[in-house]
Parts: C-alpha cells; structure tokens; sequence
C-alpha cells in the first residue's frame, strides 16, 4: 500500500488503529478456510462515518475493499482476494441497544454471537443463531454469511433473526433498511442483504430478533452399530413428523478422536451416535423425547441416553462443537466440506460418502447437521503427499457434486466466498448468473467490494480450494 | 398499444400458446382489470417456458405486462401506470416434485392454495400460508401478494418457509434462486424478494415451501375483556410466557359483532357484546393442550377477563378460517369498504390502537379492528350507506394517520379501497423502505420496466 494512503488511513482512524507491516498483516490472510489471501493494509474503523470515509478514499483510488469480523469463516469470504484494505470491525462490537419489550437487539457488526445471548440471558432471552465459533465469530459475520448451526434445525438460519441493517454501500454512503419492525413494507431487501457475502454493502449495525428461552430442554444421545442405523432413524423422525430443536450425527470413528479431546462419556466403540435435543414445554418435552426414544429403538440403537443435567449436556455439546478441533490431531492437514442434501436420501447420501472415501483410500470424517440434512464430511489427507491431495480434491469435489445432484445444494451454511465460487455452475443457470451480475452491479458497479467471491472467476474446480497448507483444524459450525 | 400493434402480438402470443389461450375482446379483459386499468390482450401460458417467451415479447414491443392467478389481490397497490398485457398463470399448474420424507415441496406458480392444502394433508402436513382468499388464490399470487397469515405467531410470514423459487426476469431469462432443501446460503436470496413484490420484479413460475407436519389437535381458547387495554395486557402477558401458540389475536368488538355471526357455527364464541376478544390457537397432542388450557385459564382470571372458554378442534378450525379470510372479508362487507393495514412494535401497539380507534370515532364511518401477532392491526372503515363523503373522509382519516409518524413507530398501507378513490389516496404514503435501493433492485430485475410500474412502493 503506497505511503500516502496509508498516511491518509491513519489519520482517518488514528495511527494505532491501521496495520501494515508484513508480520501484522500475515494474522489476516487466513480465516477458518484453507485458503489464503493478504490484505495491504488493514483498518479498525470504530464507528460508520469512518467505515464510509475509508470506502470513500478506497473508491477514489480503486483499491478493493473487504470487510472482516473474526475471521472465523469456512469459505474465505473475509479473504482479501483482490489485496487492498481490509476493513476489521473488531472495534465496533458495543451492543447499543437492549428492547426486551419488543424483543430486538440493536448491535455493531463486531459483537461477538455469544456476547449478545450472554446480555440478555438473565432476562431469559437469547440470539438463536448458534454456529460452533458462536464464542469468537460476530454478528455482522453472521449476517454476511447468514450463518446456521444446530439449533436453527427449529428456529431458522440468521436471516430469520434480523429484521433491520445499516448499510455502508461501496461508494461510501450509508443507508438503512428494514428496522425494528417485523415485516416493513417494499422489497425485502434485508433478506437479500443477509448472506450476499459482503458482496453487495458493508454491514455496520444489526437489528437483531431476540428469542425467549424454552421452559425445558432435554438432549439425548443415541448409540448406534452402524452409520445406517443412525441416519435412518433421522429419516424415520422427520417422517414421522418429530421436530427436535437439534439433531447432530458423529460416525464412530470421529467419536473416539472426541472422547479423547473432551472426555465427554461418548462411546468409543459404536458406529454412530445421534445428539438430539428437544425445548419447549414440559410436557412436550416429555412427549417429544418419548417419541425420539421409541423411534432410536426401533433402528436398533443401542442405547438412549439422556443428559442427567445441564453440566452433562453441556459437555455432550462440547463434544459436538469442538469435534472438527479434535479430528485436526489426526492427520496432518483435512479439509471440511458443507453441503446440503434432502434428509429423505439421508442413508444412500452417507453411504455414497463413505464410499467415495474408500474408493480414494481417504479418511473421511462425518459430524453435521442430520436433521436438516447438511452434511459436513471431513477429509483427512496429508498434504506433503502429492498423490493424497491430489485424491482429497477429487474425493470433495464428488461428495459435493453427488449431494447436488440429488437435489441438495453447495452450502448450507458456510457461503460461497471463495471456496465454491467455481462449483455455482454445478447449480446455476447462465440465466441465474446474468441476474446475479445485474444485482451486483446495482450495488456494487465498481466490484472493488469483496472481489472475487460467490461469482465464479474460470480458474479449475477444487484447483484454488484445497492447497498445500500447513495442519490446520477448520472449526465448522 | 394501437389495434395494429394488438393483432400483431396476440398473433405472435397465439403461436406459442394457441388461440383458444389468447383473448383480446373486452368482456374478458375486463376480467383482468387491475384497478379499472384493462389490458389489451390476456394470455394463459401452459408453463414457464412459455410464459417466458411471452415476456420476451413484452420486452421487445416495450409492453407493460401484469401476470395473476386468480386475480383476489390484484387491487393491493396503486393502479398500474400502463398495462397492455395480463399473463394469466392459472393454467401453470401442480406439484412439481414432492418428498415427504424430506418435508419439501415443490409446486407450480398457478396451483391454488386449497389444491395445494389437500395434497399435503394426505400426507398429514400443511404449509402455514393461511391467507386470504385461501379457496380461490393460487401460489403464486399469494408469495406475490404477501398478505400475512393466523398462523405467524408460530410459523412467520412465507420469507420463513419459502426456500426457493423459479421464475421469468423482465429479460424473459428464466432464473431461480434458493433449491429445494430445508438449509442452503448458496447464491443471492432473490426469492425473499419476490414476497409481497405485488409481481413487480419477476413473473413467478415455481415456489418451493418447507412443509409441516400436522399436529394431533388444534384448539383455541378465547377471553373477553371490557376494553382494549385489558385485551392487549393479556395478550402480552401470553406472549411474554413459556406458551408458543400459533395463533394470537385480538378482535374489537366491532369485529366481533360482523364477524362471529349469530347464525355461524361460531356464534357461541361471541362472549360479550361490547367486550374485546383475544384468540389464542395452539396446536400439539392432549396433554400439551391440556397444559395450554390450564395456563390460559390462570392468565385469563389474573388478567380479570369477563369471560372465558376453550375451543376444541372443529370449532376452532371455523374460527381459523374466519380469522384468514379477516382482511379479504373486511373489505367485501360494503363498497366502500377501506381496509388498512399497520405494522407496528409489541410495545407500540396499544397507544396506536387508541390513536386510531379515536380518529375513526370522530369521522362518520364505523370501524373495526383484527390484531395479529401483537404486531400487525387490520382495520376496516365502513363508510354509511350513500354517504358522498365518504372518500373525503377515507383521506382525512388517511392523513391523520400520517400525523402520528413522528410519535411512534409504525409503518402502514391502504390494502383494499375502492379503486377510484386512489387519485386523492396514496396507498403507500406512511411506507418507509428504501426507495433508491429498491429502485437498483427494480432495474436489475427488470431493466426495461417491462412489469407494469406504478403500483408498488415508490411507483415501482
């Protein structure tokens, strides 16, 4: 970045709040992804005059811009793909409102999830969109990417939690749409906002829906023989019409790495286990769990357990959401794919995943979402070896091309950014294409906002995905 | 559009769809008016492909087109400032593919709702769009109307079950957004866009829902009370506790009096003149119904209710539907009838119900009042028989109603009104949106204007 624009930076900001060395900037080319990409130059805006002032100089001497929160990603959208500045809203993370009468939350992009739950918990209210890295990722991360995790099973991905932005378009001026207001009148142009990637405008603050906590909550874990077992009896409980708030599925085999990561009391010796939880009343938690229970027998589980107390799900939990964590000790580098499949093809979707991995004589690990059907399976391949990595790229690429194939879709949760950009054409038409462009042009006609996302640039499939990284342990949600 | 330029392009229509699918005499256009403005030609394409087409023709002769199902909703809007072309959609029909094991759907554009109800109940599910017009209104229509449903407590509007859409551009491209799975961030959310978009930015051709499954029992349970505050201070103690019912309502005693009629297979329901009703609809098995009924009943005594009664499954299903059909029936109880809708904050609503109860009883017009979800008000105004006033008192309302906007928050619309009277009422004169952000919206969709403008938001 030429001295002069950083000098303009630092005085817009102040100096402590721009970095630019190659040691500092070094901490910014990664997110959660495997891929990589530095910025020039990154800049801590603390509110939204300085976040437009800083796209305003970016404009006037076309340098791509990209928004970032904690980096927490699992797609690259926070890469700096085109270089430029990078925009780190780590010090816009005050919490500026509380409404519990009308159950909204009015929140800077930098507020981490878990600390805007943690605000209101005491009064029995929580922010319902819960990924993995809910302890470190932000909001405005979350509206970028419209973020899920496991309970959005019964309450619904981020978009269904916001109601209201404040936007800093890529020409610097700022505008707000939506509110506190459910469903305000004219296009719903906070449904198109949340989960564009950064594509379109910059997220500085987020009118967020708060939930009320359940009267009860009960978590139970089924053992399984065999993965079959496990996902049939997914099948049968969406069949059956049984709607938990969560149901996660671990193979056996990842489920020994966790025990040995957390000591949660998981089996090491099943094929598989289903984590499922049900909320709301008393009484319908009691009915709910019956029905879950009776159904795990009837796929031959093994064993139903339920959580004798909160510090026994909570650990249960642990388990579920450090899981990707424990796997990285197994091999040198692995690579988590996020895909979508209708849950009806629950059972042939794992086999022909399990498959897959066996006919590349790969590792793979299962930890997802069964109940929403996204899967996450995890490729375990060491990166020194020409000939394994070559197999992890093709063995993603099927799985991916597979789940779609079947009626699924690339993602369900961690976005396109820069991981997926070149398999859109798996699902998108020319057609689908060109009216994405035109919205983007609309909002973002100089394309110096986040370059080089969602849309696909022509480079391979899986050639830019996986790359020779060092160990690395993704934290998917 | 000159008579010429007519025959030329029902002729151009005619070979795509065949003649007995284009019509161009007046008694049938007049059937596909859109607030009194009658297009020059009608045509029913047999799917998207066709449909397709018949846009790009719009777009080469620079025609505006309208497309409708069944034309319930078509008066939600101002009236079109050109229209030559209605793209009737009721022949794109059926379920395009259907897993119930996976609880999606997938269903073409024309398909009415009520088919669409009965398919899914052979499987025991349900998809929660219970709005107006539900035995006529197809689905397309309805995600193009964006009228909201009883059921919103509990499921949300159509943007929360909705999880994709196929549909034709204003370049005549068919594109889609969104697929057929329960979870998918791939791509732009375009279809949140089309909810409500009045058919403004793409001719729908498909919708794919998440389905529900239905429960054991619905019930409800109803409690009067003597004045608007008493009504909403329960309602509000209801959704403040652990209970998640679907349905939460309250009914003005106007409301009460038109709606619950003697005759009806809910009359008894009408607990007491002159009282404020609040419904309460829960759907589960026995024992949850059960708990529901016990906490009600407790909430309903601390809350000095007049009355109090719970309401088992077949009754409450004739109160469902009166309930539903609320917007679409208020607006049918005279000619003149204004039907206006207001969204507003749990917190807000009680000095907003005052406001507006005050100016309807200071005008010569009756009125009465629907609250939805502690957040939406309907109100109908009943202008008396002949009285020639009656607009100038509709605007007068209309613009005390503007008076309030800087002292709490609302937003509001005109929803039905009679259409002659939209030169002196502006529909959408108390919406906020973004009107320059909508505009880029508009344009990427539809850069030629192809779909008639003038009738959404910010003349869209």
């Amino acid at each position: 970045m030429n001295a002069a624009i950083t000098s303009e930076l630092q005085s817009l900001v102040g100096p402590r709040n721009v970095l630019s060395s190659p040691e500092d900037l070094a901490m910014y080319e990664y997110d959660g992804s495997v891929d990589r990409a530095r910025p020039e130059i990154v800049v801590f805006p603390s509110n939204t005059t300085e976040v437009s002032q800083i796209v305003k100089l970016a404009v006037k001497h076309d340098i791509p811009i990209v928004g970032r929160g904690a980096g927490t990603g699992l797609s690259g959208g926070a890469l700096a793909r085109g270089g430029g500045i990078m925009i780190a809203f780590g010090r816009m993370n005050r919490i500026l409102e509380i409404d519990l009468e009308n159950r909204r939350a009015v929140v800077q992009p930098g507020v981490v999830n878990f600390d805007l739950t943690r605000a209101v918990e005491p009064d029995g209210f929580y922010f319902a969109p819960d990924p993995s890295s809910q302890k470190s990722c932000t909001i405005g991360g979350n509206v970028s990417e419209n973020s899920g995790g496991p309970h959005t099973l019964a309450y619904g991905v981020t978009t269904n939690h916001v109601t209201g932005l404040e936007l800093v378009l890529p020409d610097g001026e700022i505008k707000r749409i939506g509110g506190k207001l459910g469903d305000a009148l004219g296009y719903d142009l906070c449904g198109l906002l949340v989960g564009s990637e950064g594509t379109l405008a910059l997220v500085t603050e987020i009118t967020a829906r708060l939930s009320r906590k359940p009267e009860a909550v009960k978590t139970l874990l089924a053992i399984y023989e065999t993965v079959d077992d496990a996902t049939e009896t997914v099948t049968e409980m969406t069949a059956r019409a049984i709607t938990p708030a969560a149901c996660e599925m671990m193979d056996g085999w990842t489920l020994c790495a966790v025990e040995d990561y957390v000591h949660a009391g998981f089996p090491r010796d099943c094929g598989a286990i289903l984590l499922i939880e049900v909320e709301g009343l008393v009484e319908a938690v009691a009915s709910q769990s019956a029905g879950i229970a009776e159904v795990c027998k009837a796929h031959n589980a093994r064993e139903v357990r339920t959580a004798k107390d909160d510090k026994e799900r909570e650990l249960l939990w642990k388990g579920r959401k450090t899981a990707f964590g424990a796997l990285g000790r197994l091999a040198p580098s692995n690579y988590v794919l996020d895909a979508v499949i209708p849950r009806s093809k629950l059972p042939q979707a794992l086999r022909r995943v399990l498959q897959i991995g066996e006919e590349c004589a790969l590792k793979i690990g299962n930890i997802f979402h069964a109940g929403d059907g996204n899967l996450h399976p995890l490729v375990l391949f060491d990166p020194r070896d020409r000939s394994q990595f070559e197999k992890a790229v093709r063995a993603s690429e099927e799985i991916v091309r597979y789940c779609v194939e079947i009626g699924g879709a690339l993602t369900g949760e961690h976005g396109v950014g820069m991981e997926k950009s070149e398999l859109m054409t798996l699902m998108f038409s020319d057609a689908d294409f060109a009216l994405m462009r035109r919205v983007h042009q609309q909002f973002n006609p100089t394309g110096l906002l986040n370059p080089g996302k969602v849309f696909p640039i022509g480079k391979g499939c899986g050639e830019t995905r996986i790359r020779t990284s060092p160990i690395h342990s993704p934290v998917p949600s | 559009m000159s008579s010429a330029l007519t025959s030329s392009v029902a002729s151009r229509f005619e070979n795509i769809v065949g003649n007995e699918f284009v019509r161009t005499e007046r008694e049938a256009l007049e059937r596909y008016g859109v607030d009194c403005v009658v297009p020059a030609v009608a045509v029913q394409p047999l799917n998207a492909e066709q449909a397709a087409e018949i846009v790009k023709i719009a777009v080469q002769e620079k025609l505006s087109l309208i497309a409708s199902g069944a034309r319930t909703s078509l008066g939600i809007g101002m009236p079109p400032s050109r229209y030559d072309v209605a793209l009737d959609m009721t022949r794109v029909r059926g379920v395009a593919h259907y897993d119930p094991g996976d609880l999606t759907i997938s269903v073409n554009a024309g398909t009415p709702l009520a088919e669409l109800a009965k398919i899914l109940a052979e499987k025991n599910q349900f998809l929660p769009l219970a709005t107006p017009f539900f035995g006529t209104a197809t689905v397309g229509g309805a995600i193009a109307a964006g009228l909201d449903s009883p059921l919103r407590h509990f499921y949300g509007t159509a943007r929360d079950f909705m999880i994709g859409a196929e549909f034709v551009d204003g370049t005549g491209a068919q594109a889609k957004s969104g697929g057929r799975v329960v979870k998918n961030v791939t791509g732009y959310d375009f279809h949140k866009l089309l909810n409500g978009s009045l058919g403004t930015l793409a001719v729908i051709t498909r919708v794919n829902f998440r389905t529900f499954p239905l429960q054991p029992s619905r019930r409800g349970f109803l409690a009067s009370f003597a004045d608007e505050t008493g009504a909403l201070g329960f309602a509000k103690q209801i959704a403040e506790s652990p209970l998640t019912p679907a349905v939460l309502e309250v009914l003005s005693p106007e409301f009460a009096e038109l709606f619950l009629e003697e005759k009806s297979p809910v009359a008894s329901l009408r607990l007491d003149v002159e009282a404020w009703t609040v419904c309460v609809g829960f759907e589960a098995n026995a024992e949850v119904c059960e708990r529901y009924r016990r906490d009600l009943s407790r909430l309903a005594r601390t809350a000095a209710a007049r009355d109090a009664i719970a309401v088992h499954d077949s009754q409450f299903s004739s109160l469902l539907e009166i309930l539903r059909e609320a917007p679409a029936a208020m607006s049918q109880l005279a000619a003149q009838s204004v039907v206006l809708r207001f969204v507003t904050l749990p917190g807000k609503l009680p000095d907003l119900v005052r406001a507006l109860q005050s100016f309807a009883s200071s005008s010569w017009m009756s009125s009465a009042i629907l609250i939805r979800s502690g957040s939406i008000v309907y109100l109908v105004l009943l202008p008396r028989d002949g009285d020639e006033t009656a607009d100038k008192q509709a605007v007068y309302f209309w613009k005390s109603v503007g008076s309030l906007r800087g002292q709490m928050e609302f937003q509001a619309s005109i929803l039905f009104c009679p259409s002659d009277w939209k030169a002196e009422l502006d529909v959408w004169a108390h919406a906020d949106g973004t009107i320059d952000l909508g505009q880029r919206v508009k344009k990427a969709f539809d850069p030629n204007g192809t779909f008639a403008r003038g009738r959404f938001v910010g003349d869209m």
